[in-house]
Order: C-alpha cells, then structure tokens, then sequence
C-alpha cells in the first residue's frame, strides 16, 4: 500500500507536467477528484485500512499534492490564455486618435481679449461706441475744427458731410464724457475697429485701436509720470517684460502734452532692422495728457478734472506679440493661419 | 524739412562732435522725428585729378584711355564720357571707393587697365533734377584751377550733411532753419545768431509807383518790395549747394533767392516781374470758373473759395499756392515786386488740395509768424543787393490787420509738477525757458512766461508744461501706476461668451474688412434698407458698407477654396450697416459659413448639412438660455439661398436671423450660413441659471414609428404627440427617418423615442401604455399616419 502511494504521487506529477490545456487538466481532475476518481475511491478506503490513522495521513498527502500541483498548473494555464488574449487585443497606438477638436480665436481676438483682462484687472471699464461717427464726436469735440491741417493724419471715409466711419477709437472718449449726467471719475478702455482713407505697405483702411482713458479729480494728480507706468505695465504684460519703452513728445489735438512711444524693436532687439528701419524702435502707442479745450468741450470743466488717454493699435501689438510678419496674414484668414492660435497663450 | 547742416551752422554753433546721427536722435527726443540723418554725398576715397593723357581705347568707338594725375600717382583709366579730354579738371574715384552704384574695383576694360573711375555728379548720387544741362551728359568738369589730390567734395562745398525730418501738424515754425536753429539751441542751450538785414536803398520810394489793394479778409498781412536793375546769373555756390541739400533745384540768382529765404525764415515770398505786372495788385478771392494760367502752364478753373493776386486786368497768381505764367521772373527780368504775405491757412489749404500742395502752401498751412513776414523781405533785399546786383527802392508797401505781440503766460512750479508728476526745481524750469529762448519773471512761486511770435504753437499753460517735459527731458521722468481709488472693472462679456462657445463648437473665427461693393449690399437678405456708401472709396470694389457679413464670408471661403482647403468653419463677430427712415446705423451681427466635412464627430468626420448647422445655432441658442423659445420657419427666403434647404430663425414671433443652404447658383459646392442679428437677439431677456431638480423616480421609454405622408413634417407631428403626451411625457427624440422600398412612395417613416417620468413617483406600465396610446391615436388621427409595425 505504502508503495503504492508513492507511485500514485509519481504518476500524479507526471501527468499534471504534461498537460497544456484547461480541459485535460479538468478531465485529470475528474480521474483523482471525481465521485469515482482514485483519490476519491482512496479516501473510502479508510474506513476498512488496519492502520486507519497512518493511511489516512497517507491519502492526506495525495489529496494536497493533487491539489497543490493542480491549483499550480491551472493557475499557470490561465495565465498563458489570458497573455493569448491579450495579444490578440494588441492594438498601434500610434494610429490617430479620435478627439473633439475645439476651433480657433482670431489672433486680434486674442490680443484684445488679454488687453481688456490686464485693464479690467486695474478697475477700467471696457466701453464701445459707434463705428459711424459724427464729425463732431470724431473730430471737432476732440479740438479738431475743420480746416485743421491735423486732419490730414487722418484722411476719413465720410458717408455724408458730417458723418464718416470714425478714423480713431477717442471718439469714443467724447461720447462716455458727454454721456455722463454726473460728472464722475472715468477709467475706461474702447477697442474698436477704426477707418483711415489710405491703403499702402504699411496701412490698411481698416484697422483698430484701443482707446484709453483715465480722468479723475485735479487733487488725484493723475499725471504723465501715471501714463508712462500705466503704458510700461501695458507693453511688458502684452510684449515682453524685458522691452524699453522711449517716449517721444508729439503732437495730437487733443492731448498736451502728446507723445508717442516706441519700444524695442521685436525683430532685432533694438540693434536695427528693416522693419524698425534702422533705429531699433517701434511706435506703439500715440498718449498724452487729455487737453483742456477736449474736457470743456465734452462737460468736464478742466479747473477740476484732468487725465491722460492712449491709444494703441492693435494690430501691430497683435502682430509683435505673435511675430506676424505681414498685417495682411491677419485679414486674409487662410484657415491654416487660423488654425494655428489653438493653444494657451501665456 | 530738411535740415542742411552748413545752413543750420550759420546760426548756431554745433560742436564738430556731434555727428549727425547724434543731431537726429536729440532732436527726435524733443518730439522732431526724422527719416534720415546722412552725408549729403556719401561717398568714400574720391580725389581732384588732371588728365594728362587722353587717348581713343583701340578697341572701341567711344572709350577714352587716359592716364589721370593725383598727386600722389598717375592713374590709367579707361573713361568712357564723351567730355574727357587732355588738360581737364576731374573727380576721381580711386579703387576701393564707395559710390552709390557700387564699388570701384581694379579692372581690365577691353585689354586695357583701368584703375579707378572718372565720375559724373549723378554717380556721386546727387540726383539728375539738381543738375545743369551741361553736367547731365558725361563726367563732371572742375574748374582749372580745382587742386589736384585735395577732396572734391569738400572743394565743391559739397561736403554737408542732413537730415529729413518728419514734423508734426502744430511746428510750423520748424519749416525753417532759423526755427530748427532755435530748437538745436534750447537742447544745447546755444544762442541764436542774428540773420543779416542789412541793405542799401536808392533814392527812389515804391510807395510812389506802386500800391496793394486787399479786398479779402483771407489775407492779413501784404507787404511789397521793388528791387531794380537786377543781373539774373547763377546763384554762387553756397545758395545752389544748400538748396540742392534742401532738395530744391536751383535755377537762377534770383529765382533761388526767393526760395533760399523761405528756407531760412519759413515766410514764403513770390517774385514778379515788375515791369510785366504794372503799378497795382489787388488780393481777392477768385470769381467763379475764373481761369488763370500757372507756372507750370497749366490753366486752372478756380472758384470763390481761392484767393488770388490780380491786376485790375487779370489774376496773376494763385496766393500762397503758385505764382501765374505772365509775371514770372524770367531771364531777361530786371526789375521786381517782391511780396511777403500771410494768407488764410484753410484757404490755402483747399486750395492747395485741389491744385497743388506746394513748399509754399504748407507752410502757410501751418501758420506764418508776422515777424517773419517783414523779416523775410528784408531779407530777400539784403541777398538781392549781395548777390544779384539789386538795386532796393526805399519804403515798403504795407498791408497790415495782424496783432503781433509776443504771448504772455502765468505758470507755476505746481502747474508743471502736477501734470508730469516731477517734482523739478523751479530754477530748472526757468532754465527751460531761457534755453527756448523765451522770457521769463519770477515771483514767489509764479513764472510769467513771454513767448515770442515765432512759437505760433504756444497758447496756454499746458503747451508750456509740454515744453518743460521736452526739454527737461521725458524719459528722464519715472513712470508709476496712478492712485485711484479700488474698483470693479466691468464688461459686456456676451462678445467674448459667443466667440467662446463658438470656439467650443470647432468653429474659427474670422476677421474681415466691412467694405464691399454696393451691388453685394442687398444679396443674401430680403430686409429692406438703403446702402451705406462712401463718399470717397478708395476703388470701386470697396464703396459701400456691408449689411450682412456674408458677402465677407464668402470672400473667406473663395480665398481659402483657391488655397485648395475644402473644410471650412468660420464665424465673424461683426457690425453690418444700413440706412434706414434717412439714420443711418449698425447692427452688431453673428455670421457663420460652413461647408466640407466637420470636426466635432467623434471618431469620424462628419460632412456639413444643414443639420449641422441647425445644431450650432441650437447649441448656441440654448446656450444663450433661450431654450424653447425659438424655431426654425421657412418663409422669406432670400433668392440667394436654396428655397429647400434654408429658414429663418424665429424667437417669439421675431426673425432674427437665417440659417440655410447657399443657392446652387451662387455656389456649386455645399456651402451652409447662418446669420444671426445679435442687438434683435439680446434684446430678449433670459432668466438667470438656477438649479432644477433631477428627476427621483425611474422613468420609462418607448419607441414608435409613424408612416406619414412626405409632407408631413417632424415638427407637426411632434406637436401633436407633445399635446397628447401632456406633462408626464419629458422628452421626445428622433432616433430613425426612412423612405424607400419597404414603403408607399409617398410616404415616409420617423422614429421616435419618447420618454415618460412623474416627479413625484415611479409610472406604472398602464399609466404610461394609457399615454402612449393616446398619443398614437392623435398622431394617427390627426396626421393621417399609421405606426409602423416590424417587418
């Protein structure tokens, strides 16, 4: 009997090595473990051995082994057919992926939003007003009477003798004045289209600005020294922090003192270009101390109030932000150019 | 304005260090921009030679082998000018000079050697216009006694340099090289010397021979001069050089002369023939269809808004624009009327702009100071005596209604400091001042400032903190961010909401011009308005606003069809304009084009239909909050779209846009558009987004297909099942359309999926069956329909 055990044992292990599949291991099961398999028939055998107590252990141990070497090969077998399966699911993950594609914000959208969140974040309401403009919003409330040879640096589009599509955003200044019942502070920026009679390298009829304008109470001394930090946090914020600014005075009717600032050229970082032609700036923005004459003209009486206004062009800042290297890119809208503003734009 | 810096040098002294680049960027920093800042000839290693040998090139018709004495060497070049001969005084340009075509380099011409170029005036980039007759054909001749070896230009007073100066609208004064020798004075604090008046007068009075009339008050201020006995010759050569330098062309003595002064002074002077012009002028404004002939011969038709000189007979000249033919100085002129006046600027500024805009006209343009007016004309006196042989008659004929005094302005350090937030020191402001050459008192904190006439930009307190702030300096100011007091910044955002959800969408937005012709104004819309068109298009294509976006659109989808990208989603945020009821006015609009294959489809591309587009404008809508509120109706469909394919877009009884197919025959392609009018949109109101609770009980669905005729549409038999659904049904959704074999040909089948929930409990299979039933039988009933049964 003890002899037969350890064959039984033997033979166990050599047939469970043999086997390669789930369904020989279970027919292997049923031989020993089923209601007349050999271990099975064994166990009855205890009851009639002489020695009851030793066979037992002894059948004991052929259970176990039986089932550490079947627990062993089925878990073995399960691995190898779920390693099949999954090779068979193998996917290339590099083929395309299926996404929702978001579209695109055109470039000048994206520069003028930035602009409006950097103004509000400094307590400016954004205002608009009308793109068909009265000659007197957009000239002679602004101190430019007719005949004043100002005029010619803003050859407009008129519809009617005293109406024309505005030619700057400050028209825009002129209405919020006028508009305010009670004469209060003002701190506001306009973006806007604005309209110029001339079309050449360097100029498109259509092109936009936005306007700002700071008024306040004398004793709140809103000064150039103010202007000048306001358009430095401006240019750094919308250009690149480590831009110079030059201030150059000027002249525009309705700003005294006027000036116009430049900052270091993009292209060259001010060593001298083509594009900056040669001196290593570019003009951004034309800003000044609002004159009086456009304060009484507009209610506020300039004994009491004073300010300073800016204007920007933003296709120029959009085109220095993004290096746009032709103004007409940003009008013609090839879907590709379009298509290419579809990140964060820090 | 040019600045010729040998002109300037007669007024003010500029230090020898100061290059010119130097002179241009100081000046910019007080406000005068400027073009260019260069050597008048920018040439390098020329010197004065004598040919000494000259001799036909063997192998050519017209080259001349010469060897050419420089001092130092005797050169061999081979000279191709017609003027070069033996003996002849010449500008060499020895190999490695720098001229303005290029650079002179040792060569072989036709076997022969030639070590260096002869140069003509034009080579050395003097432009052609400047040059005498004799001078345009062939090589430059020196004079015989031109040093051989010394630097031409330099010999030829050639040797100066400039700078092109690009002037603001308000510094008329700057038109002038005394003006720019006041402001290179206040920023090197140097004094201005005095221009030289001085002239002897025969004795004999114009006040005896002649008069002046004025009849106009355009003209304020007329002076005239007579000059006898003038010797018309060419100008010496420090009047042609700087008028060259200036950019004006020499002609003669005296011609030049009245130029030259107007340069110096900024006061523009005309010359008459005296003797052609008779006793008397008389300044008055044009007659209508008045003709007169210009110097330029050409005649002109004028109006009652020119003014002109005139005999009693005849206009004689265009005032403050052009002089007329008949009294030009001419060769044979001995004697002249000089007049020195000052005229209306916005006549002569229409004027001008009709005829021609002139040296003359621009500076009375910007205004005249009429100190400058009698200064100018002495002037002209002075270099006539000098350098015409003019022999000056006493008294001057004077018309006179100006007031010119110089300006007094009270200003105090406060004023100053306030507006520039400095705080700069009284004695630094007076310092300002004096260095402008203006006068100042002072008393305790109060500056009396007096402004000379010259400054006609200078009016009131403010233009004067202006000049503190250039002259101190700008950028010598610190920049700091205002103190205000703390609060919201606000902002429409609905703009940026739209351009948001549209982006969401997979839409790109657009940015076009609102030109367009004004035959597109009316396509693509029924509504009725009058074009907005231009007055002065800059071409035909572009003289008239657009109404609705789409014709810009359009323009977009053309430009990008020729690129060969066939997938377009676009959208613009936009004003369209129109005349209406004689107001004219702007509607901002919402406009999208589509056509190709869209993006969104997960997984797969997805051809644009008009569902597509109905699904972003529903998106959007709803997005707006304006759910259930609107519809899709097809009435008043413009001819341009297809009448199949398209509808207007309905909110509450009020159109508010279109959405549709493009008529095949405006586009072969399937091109979709919808336009919405966002001021008529966003006048209706949206309830503010509140919570609303989900539902609690389980609901339950059931599908059913009706067989209706074809036209039947969705939304009537959608009304019918909502009617008999009644407030348990919570949803409706098409989920299969069929037409084909498997039934009538007339008849066509929709599925739907509809949706049955109580708030308040879990429905029953009969609560629901007994809804769902009535809602076939309406369905049925009313639409003639039959539920489809499986196959």
């Amino acid at each position: 009997m003890e002899e037969n055990i350890e064959i039984i044992v033997k033979e166990i292990e050599g047939k469970i090595n043999n086997i390669d599949n789930l369904k020989d291991l279970n027919d292997l099961k049923l031989e020993y473990m089923g209601k007349s398999g050999i271990i099975t028939k064994m166990q009855s055998g205890i009851k009639d051995a002489s020695n009851k107590k030793e066979y037992g252990m002894k059948v004991n141990t052929v259970r176990n082994t039986f089932n550490d070497l079947y627990n062993g090969k089925l878990n073995e077998l399960n691995e190898i057919e779920i390693n099949k399966k999954l090779e068979s699911e193998r996917i290339d993950v590099t083929m395309p992926s299926k996404k929702v594609k978001k579209g695109t914000k055109h470039p000048i959208n994206l520069t003028i939003e930035k602009i409006e969140d950097l103004f509000v974040s400094m307590g400016y309401d954004v205002v608009s007003g009308p793109e068909l403009e009265t000659d007197e919003y957009c000239f002679e409330r602004l101190n430019l009477p007719k005949g004043h040879p100002a005029r010619d640096m803003q050859d407009s589009f008129y519809i009617t003798e005293n109406e024309l599509l505005r030619t700057q955003t400050s028209s825009v200044q002129a209405r919020y004045m006028m508009a305010q019942e009670e004469k209060k502070p003002i701190r506001i920026i306009v973006p806007g289209k604005t309209y110029r009679r001339e079309d050449d390298a360097t100029h498109a009829p259509q092109f936009g600005q936005i306007e700002g304008l700071v008024i306040d109470k004398k004793e709140n001394n809103v000064s150039l020294a103010d202007l000048k930090g306001t358009l430095e946090v401006f240019a750094h914020t919308m250009l690149g922090s480590d831009l110079d600014l030059r201030f150059r005075p000027s002249y525009f009717p309705f700003t005294e003192p006027s000036y116009e600032v430049d900052v270091t050229c993009f292209k060259c970082k001010g060593k001298g270009c083509n594009l900056c032609k040669q001196t290593g700036w570019i003009e951004v923005f034309a800003a000044g101390i609002v004159h009086p004459n456009v304060l009484r003209m507009n209610g506020y009486d300039p004994d009491i109030w004073g300010g300073f206004a800016f204007g920007p062009g933003w296709d120029r800042i959009c085109m220095f932000r993004y290096g746009i290297p032709d103004i007409r890119l940003m009008y013609q809208n090839d879907i590709r150019f379009l298509k290419e503003f579809d990140r964060r734009d820090q | 304005m040019i600045l010729s810096r040998k002109f300037v040098s007669d007024y003010i002294d500029l230090s020898d260090n100061l290059s010119i680049k130097q002179i241009a960027e100081d000046m910019t920093s007080v406000g005068n921009e400027y073009d260019s800042a260069c050597k008048l000839i920018d040439c390098t290693n020329l010197t004065i030679g004598e040919v000494i040998k000259c001799e036909n090139h063997p192998d050519s018709d017209h080259l001349h082998v010469c060897k050419v004495d420089i001092k130092t060497e005797v050169l061999d070049i081979v000279c191709g000018a017609s003027n070069v001969r033996k003996g002849l005084k010449v500008i060499v340009a020895k190999v490695g000079a720098k001229l303005q075509g290029g650079d002179i380099k040792a060569s072989v011409i036709r076997g022969q050697k030639s070590n260096g170029m002869l140069c003509s005036m034009e080579e050395l980039g003097l432009d052609s216009k400047f040059l005498k007759e004799e001078d345009k054909n062939g090589i430059c001749e020196l004079p015989s006694e031109a040093p051989i070896g010394e630097d031409p230009i330099k010999y030829l007073n050639l040797d100066d340099e400039v700078i092109d100066f690009e002037l603001t609208a308000n510094r008329g004064d700057l038109l002038s090289v005394l003006g720019l020798s006041y402001e290179l004075g206040a920023i090197y604090d140097k004094k201005v010397k005095d221009i030289d008046l001085s002239y002897k007068t025969i004795d004999e009075s114009i006040l005896d021979q002649f008069s002046v009339d004025v009849e106009t008050d355009k003209c304020k201020l007329f002076l005239a001069k007579k000059v006898k006995n003038l010797k018309i010759e060419e100008s010496p050569d420090f009047i042609k050089n700087r008028l060259i330098a200036c950019g004006i062309r020499p002609i003669n003595n005296v011609v030049d002369i009245s130029n030259y002064v107007m340069l110096e002074t900024g006061q523009p002077l005309h010359f008459y023939d005296a003797d052609r012009l008779g006793n008397k002028l008389i300044v008055r404004m044009a007659n209508d269809n008045e003709v007169l002939t210009t110097l330029d011969n050409v005649e002109r038709t004028l109006d009652s808004s020119d003014i002109v000189i005139a005999t009693p007979n005849a206009s004689v000249g265009l005032a403050g624009v052009m002089g007329g033919l008949t009294t030009e100085v001419e060769n044979d002129t001995k004697n002249i009327i000089i007049e020195s006046a000052i005229f209306d600027s916005v006549s002569v500024r229409k004027t001008s702009k009709k005829i021609l805009r002139s040296e003359a006209s621009n500076r009375f343009e910007k205004g005249l100071d009429p100190n400058r007016t009698y200064m100018a004309i002495e002037r002209c006196c002075n270099l006539l005596s000098k350098y015409a042989n003019g022999s000056v008659l006493s008294d001057t004929v004077v018309y006179d209604k100006t007031v010119a005094k110089d300006k007094v302005i009270n200003i105090t350090e406060k004023n100053i400091n306030d507006v520039l937030g400095t705080s700069i020191s009284i004695e630094e402001i007076v310092k300002v001042f004096d260095k402008l050459g203006f006068s100042t008192t002072k008393s305790k904190d109060k500056i009396t400032v007096t402004v000379p006439t010259r400054r006609l930009d200078i009016n009131i307190k403010e233009d004067l903190i202006e000049e503190v702030g250039r002259i101190y300096g700008i950028n010598n100011i610190k920049g700091k961010l205002p103190k205000l007091n703390i609060k919201c910044g606000t902002y429409d955002k609905t703009t940026r909401e739209l351009r948001n959800k549209l982006v969401d969408l997979g839409l790109n937005e657009v940015l076009t011009q609102i030109f367009i012709n004004d035959k597109e104004a009316h396509l693509y819309t029924n509504d009725s308005f009058e074009t907005v068109k231009l007055l002065d298009p800059l071409s035909i294509e572009k003289n008239a606003l657009r109404y609705t976006l789409i014709p810009s659109l359009m323009k977009v989808y053309n430009y990008n069809k020729v690129h060969n990208i066939k997938d377009i989603s676009i959208f613009e945020l936009a004003k369209g304009f129109y005349l209406k009821d004689n107001k004219y006015g702007e509607d901002y609009k919402l406009c999208s084009l589509m056509t190709g294959q869209y993006f969104m489809n997960v997984g797969s591309n997805l051809k644009i239909d008009f569902y597509v587009v109905k699904g972003i404008v529903e998106e959007l809508l709803d997005y707006l909050g304006y759910k259930t509120r609107y519809s899709f109706v097809v009435d008043n469909i413009p001819k341009e779209f297809h009448p199949g394919m398209s509808a207007s877009i309905v909110l509450q009884g009020k159109e508010i846009g279109i959405i549709g197919r493009l008529h095949p025959s405006i586009s072969k392609e399937d091109v979709f558009v919808f336009e919405i009018n966002l001021d008529k949109l966003l006048l209706n109101k949206v309830s503010t987004l509140k919570y609303k609770e989900i539902p609690k009980y389980l609901g339950m669905e059931k599908d059913v297909a009706f067989i209706v005729d074809k036209n039947i549409t969705n939304k009537n038999i959608v009304d019918v099942i909502k009617k008999a659904g009644g407030r348990l049904l919570t949803n409706i959704e098409v989920f299969d359309i069929y037409e084909g074999d498997k039934i009538d040909a007339s008849k066509k089948s929709i599925a739907y999926n509809l949706k049955f929930e109580d708030p308040t409990k879990t429905l029953t299979d009969e609560e629901v069956m007994n809804v769902f039933n009535k809602i076939i039988n309406e369905v049925e009933s009313k639409l003639n329909a039959k539920v489809r049964n499986g196959e």
